[in-house]
Parts: C-alpha cells; sequence; structure tokens
C-alpha cells in the first residue's frame, strides 16, 4: 500500500509533464482549427498522432528508430572512451591544456555538420560517417567537463590520498576520478545533445541510415505530419539516451 | 629473546619518535610575505599524546601539514625516529580540519579505504573497518553515504578512516570541532582509550583548552603572527584518565594556566585583525 503510494508520488513529475505536453498539442489543435495558424505549415497534431500507424507500417519507423538509437550508442560509447581520455591527458599536462583548451571550447559551437562532404570522401556514404561526426561534434564538452571535473577535486581529498601514500594511478582512479564523475556525466550528456543533433542531420543530409533520412524523404514528399511524427521519435532516441545516462552514472558511481 | 631486546627498546624510549626542528614557513600573499609558523622546535616521546593550542589563524594546521609531509617549501627539519620526513611518512596518520570523507563511498566503504590501499584481505578488511566504525559510534551507518549523516558525523567517519591505518602517529586537526561538549567528551574518552592500547603517539590540534587537559601529556600554547611556540605546559595529572576529571581541582588549575597564557595571544589576536580591517 506505501510502496504503492510512493510509486504514484514518483511518477507525478512525468505525468505533469506529459499533460503539460499534451495540453500544448491541444492548444495547437485548436489554433489550427480555428485558421490561426496554416495547417499547410503546421500539421494539426491529430494528423501527426494518426500518422504513426502508416510510418510504422510502411515506413518501417521502428527499424530506422533502432538504426539512430544503434548509431547514439556507437557515439555514445566512442564520446566517453575518447573525450574522458583526452580530457584526462589535458588535465594531466597543464602546457597542452593552456595550449588547447580555448579552442576546444570554440569548436562546440563551430557548425560541423557543415564538413559532411569531407567525411562523406573519406567514410563514404555509411554508418561510419554519421557516427564520426556525432562524436565529433559531442567531444568539446565532454572533455571539458573531464577536465573541469578533474582538476576540482577538492584539496583535501587529494591530501587524504597523499597521506595515505598513494601512487600517481590510485589519486586518479580512487580520488580524482570518483570526484570528478558527476561533472564529467554532464558533459557527456550535453555531448550526447550535440552527436544526436549532428547524426540525425547528416542522416538528413547524406540521405542515409535512420530517423534523418525518413524525415528527408518524407518532407520531400511534402507530408508534413509523417515528417512531425517522425521527429516526435528523435525525441524520444534523446530521452532514451538521458535516461540511460542517468542509470549509468549511478552504476558507475558505486562500482 | 625479551631480555635481550629489554635495553633496546628503553633506549628507543627514550629518543623521540617525531622530533621538529626550527620549522618555518612563509606564505606570499597579495598583501605581501606572511610568516605563518616562525621557528617552531619540540619533541614528542613515544606513546606521548601532545596538543597544540592557540588562536585561530596562528598556524597549527600549516604545522601539521608539514609534519605530515603535505607541505613541500618550509625551513628546518621534521624528523620520524631519527629519519628525516621527505614527503608523507607511512607512519603518520592524519585527521584533517576540513571535511574530508569521500561522498561516493559509503561509510564502510570511507573507513575501508586505507586497508584497501595496503591490499588487507577483504573479510579482515571489513571487520577491521566495523571495529573502528563502533569505536567512533557510528555502528548502524554504514551503509549510509556520507551526505546523509550530520557534519560531526562526517568528521568520526574521517577519524575511523585514519584509525583503521593503524598510524604510529596521528596528528588529529581539531576532530571534534563540529560536536557537541558531551559527544566531545565521550569521543575524548575513545581517543584516548585507543590511544593507550595501541600506544599511539598522538598530535591534537584543537581550541578547547579543556579537551587540551583532559588528553594531553603535554600542551604547546602558540602565540599569534609569527606562529610561535609560546609555552609548553606539562599536565601531570594522573592516568588512565576519563572524562570525569574535568571536575576535579587539579583539572581546573591546569585549565586556568593554560588559559592565561592564551587570553594574552586571543587578545593581541583580535586587535590585529582589527587593526588590519
Ligand atoms: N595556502 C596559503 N596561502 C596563503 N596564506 C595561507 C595559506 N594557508 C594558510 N595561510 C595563512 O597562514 C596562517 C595560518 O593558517 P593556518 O590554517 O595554519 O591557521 P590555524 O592555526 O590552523 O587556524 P584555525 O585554528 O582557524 O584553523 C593564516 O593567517 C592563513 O591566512
Ligand atoms: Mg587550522
Amino acid at each position: 500500500m506505501n510502496a504503492a503510494a510512493a510509486m504514484m508520488l514518483r511518477s507525478v513529475p512525468a505525468a505533469v509533464g506529459l499533460a503539460l505536453f499534451l495540453g500544448l498539442a491541444g492548444v495547437a489543435e485548436i489554433l489550427l482549427r480555428f485558421g490561426v495558424l496554416n495547417r499547410f505549415v503546421v500539421p494539426p497534431p491529430s494528423d501527426i498522432a494518426a500518422s504513426f500507424g502508416r510510418l510504422f507500417a510502411e515506413e518501417h519507423l521502428l527499424t530506422r528508430f533502432l538504426a539512430t538509437s544503434q548509431e547514439c550508442l556507437y557515439a555514445m560509447v566512442l564520446l566517453a572512451i575518447i573525450g574522458v581520455a583526452a580530457g584526462t591527458a589535458l588535465q594531466q599536462m597543464p602546457l597542452l591544456r593552456r595550449a588547447c583548451e580555448t579552442w576546444i571550447a570554440s569548436l562546440a559551437s563551430a557548425p560541423i555538420v557543415l564538413m559532411y562532404p569531407l567525411f562523406l570522401v573519406i567514410f563514404g556514404r555509411s554508418n561510419a560517417t554519421i557516427i564520426v561526426m556525432g562524436v565529433i561534434a559531442g567531444l568539446p564538452p565532454v572533455i571539458l567537463k573531464t577536465v573541469e571535473g578533474l582538476s576540482g577535486t577538492r584539496k583535501v581529498l587529494l591530501d587524504v590520498g597523499r597521506s595515505f601514500s598513494l601512487t600517481r594511478r590510485q589519486m586518479f582512479l580512487k580520488i580524482m576520478l570518483p570526484a570528478a564523475l558527476p561533472t564529467i556525466f554532464v558533459g557527456l550528456r550535453l555531448g550526447l545533445i550535440f552527436s544526436l543533433i549532428n547524426i540525425v542531420g547528416v542522416e538528413f543530409l547524406i540521405n542515409f541510415g535512420g530517423l534523418g533520412q525518413l524525415i528527408n524523404d518524407l518532407a520531400e514528399r511534402y507530408d508534413l505530419p509523417g515528417m512531425y511524427a517522425t521527429i516526435v521519435f528523435v525525441i524520444l532516441v534523446s530521452v532514451l539516451f538521458f535516461l540511460a545516462t542517468e542509470r549509468l552514472e549511478r552504476w558507475v558511481g558505486r562500482a | 629473546m625479551t631480555l635481550a631486546s629489554q635495553p633496546v627498546s628503553n633506549i628507543w624510549a627514550d629518543m623521540p619518535i617525531l622530533s621538529a626542528k626550527g620549522i618555518s614557513k612563509k606564505f606570499e600573499t597579495a598583501e605581501g610575505p606572511l610568516i605563518a609558523v616562525n621557528n617552531v622546535s619540540f619533541d614528542v616521546a613515544p606513546g606521548q599524546f601532545l596538543s597544540v593550542i592557540g588562536p585561530s589563524g596562528c598556524g597549527k594546521s600549516t604545522l601539521f601539514n608539514i609534519i605530515g609531509g603535505l607541505t613541500e617549501a618550509y625551513d628546518g627539519t621534521v624528523t620520524v625516529a631519527g629519519e628525516t620526513v621527505r614527503g608523507p611518512h607511512p607512519s603518520i596518520g592524519m585527521i584533517f580540519q576540513e571535511e574530508s570523507t569521500f561522498p561516493w563511498r559509503t561509510v564502510l566503504d570511507n573507513v575501508c579505504f586505507p586497508l584497501e590501499i595496503s591490499n588487507t584481505p577483504k573479510a579482515q578488511r571489513v571487520e577491521k573497518a566495523r571495529h573502528f566504525i563502533s569505536l567512533v559510534g557510528l555502528s548502524g551507518f554504514e551503509k549510509r553515504y556520507p551526505a546523509e549523516l550530520s557534519g560531526g558525523m562526517r568528521q568520526r567517519v574521517a577519524m575511523a578512516r585514519t584509525l583503521a591505518s593503524e598510524p604510529k602517529i596521528l596528528l588529529m586537526d581539531e576532530p571534534f570541532a563540529a560536536l557537541d561538549e558531551q559527544t566531545r567528551l565521550l569521543l575524548g574518552d575513545k581517543v584516548l582509550q585507543i590511544q593507550q592500547q595501541l600506544q599511539q603517539t598522538t598530535l591534537l590540534i584543537t581550541h578547547n583548552i579543556a579537551e587540551a587537559v583532559q588528553l594531553s601529556d603535554r600542551i604547546l600554547v602558540m602565540s599569534y603572527r609569527p606562529g610561535k611556540v609560546k609555552r609548553v605546559v606539562d599536565i601531570k595529572l594522573p592516568r588512565p584518565r576519563t572524562s570525569e576529571i574535568v571536575t576535579s581541582a587539579e583539572f581546573g588549575m591546569c585549565v586556568a594556566q593554560v588559559w592565561n597564557d592564551l587570553r594574552e595571544e586571543a587578545t593581541r589576536g583580535m586587535q590585529e585583525a582589527e587593526r588590519l580591517r
């Protein structure tokens, strides 16, 4: 009884979020019905909802969704490995850090997606192009947040390590890394957002792969409800990975 | 065997286990150089309990960090059993003034930390950690994270963690500062008990005169700016002591003696701080 009540309580935020979303959709629907908004530009939410069945049956929406999710998964793994390693290297080598930190930060605002022809030449019209571009776009926040987290380790915790005569390696693995973990995960979540945007963007541009390609197709056919419905699935990927990183953080934190 | 080792151990007993000679430390600050510790020298015999007392900002923590090998640039020498200290010494354990528990580890895992580092087998590790956790009165909180504890409890976790490494020399920087008077006295008893049991040489920084008198064989009273040893007070109260001693007349006299020295310094410290402002 009590457990059930607790469950209910915990699902309140999610319910409020969903209600808000549905409310906004309702407002859009009303505005469209009364002609305040143009239905040739914005499809009515009811049409979008109705198009899901068609998309699953004819456009293999689920397969597309899984394809994009898979690309995101690979990108996330690479992001974590490369980003944390690069961040660690930068943090350990002050000269390198001073040399690189600024331009890595500026890279974050560069429209990397526009460099797709270059990667198209290197990797061809393939998943590799999509994943690599996703990773490059997501790296800056992961690197920078790793540096920030590692350097932000409280001095007294380092002193505890030193007073127990930890080796450099132990100092890093047992104190600096766990202390930096929350900050690193902030970076990873940010990086993943950039990655997903770029992954879908490149899919769209090179007309290959998952949800991005489908959006491209539907846009060319001027199937606006279908397009918006697919965008809902892009958001779903984002939500999925957000939840996954939260799980991962808790799991890594305990290990 | 016992007979042969007898005279040898006596020689060691006479020799200070820890010795500081002419320790000075200068900080470069925005307002110019600041001498935090000025020419401090003292010896500590094995098993002795020494307290350092002095006004806030007189360089007590700085002195401890030097003895603990955490500060590099300073003048003077620190020796442990005749051996000059360069960097953290394995027989010195430190408890810090600042909150120093690992927030990502449970109480049990925090206390297990030094045992993990020394590669103690898992079962033994847990058993030992539990022992020290119960010693600081935190049994039942093993699975909690530091964020779920009070400040005083966290300080006790840090204390148990350092005790678990069973250092020969224990440096404690105001470990009881966040505790109420009663808990402070009882925990003081515990510390004394452990110290007597393990024959640990203990250095304690404190602001609390009664606490210093209750626990110590000797008290260093430090002066404010520059941080010097103003006076060394030997406490000759009988051992074993418990917190009950605080009601005795001798105890009161010792406290009064230290308080006289300290009042001058504290007043001067306050005035100087006022003037700087
Ligand atoms: N890293 C530092 N840089 C500059 N000045 C410092 C530094 N550390 C300490 N000081 C100064 O040295 C003096 C002594 O500091 P310390 O921390 O040793 O005092 P304390 O006796 O432990 O005081 P408290 O009882 O308040 O803990 C202070 O005036 C402080 O401002
Ligand atoms: Mg201090």
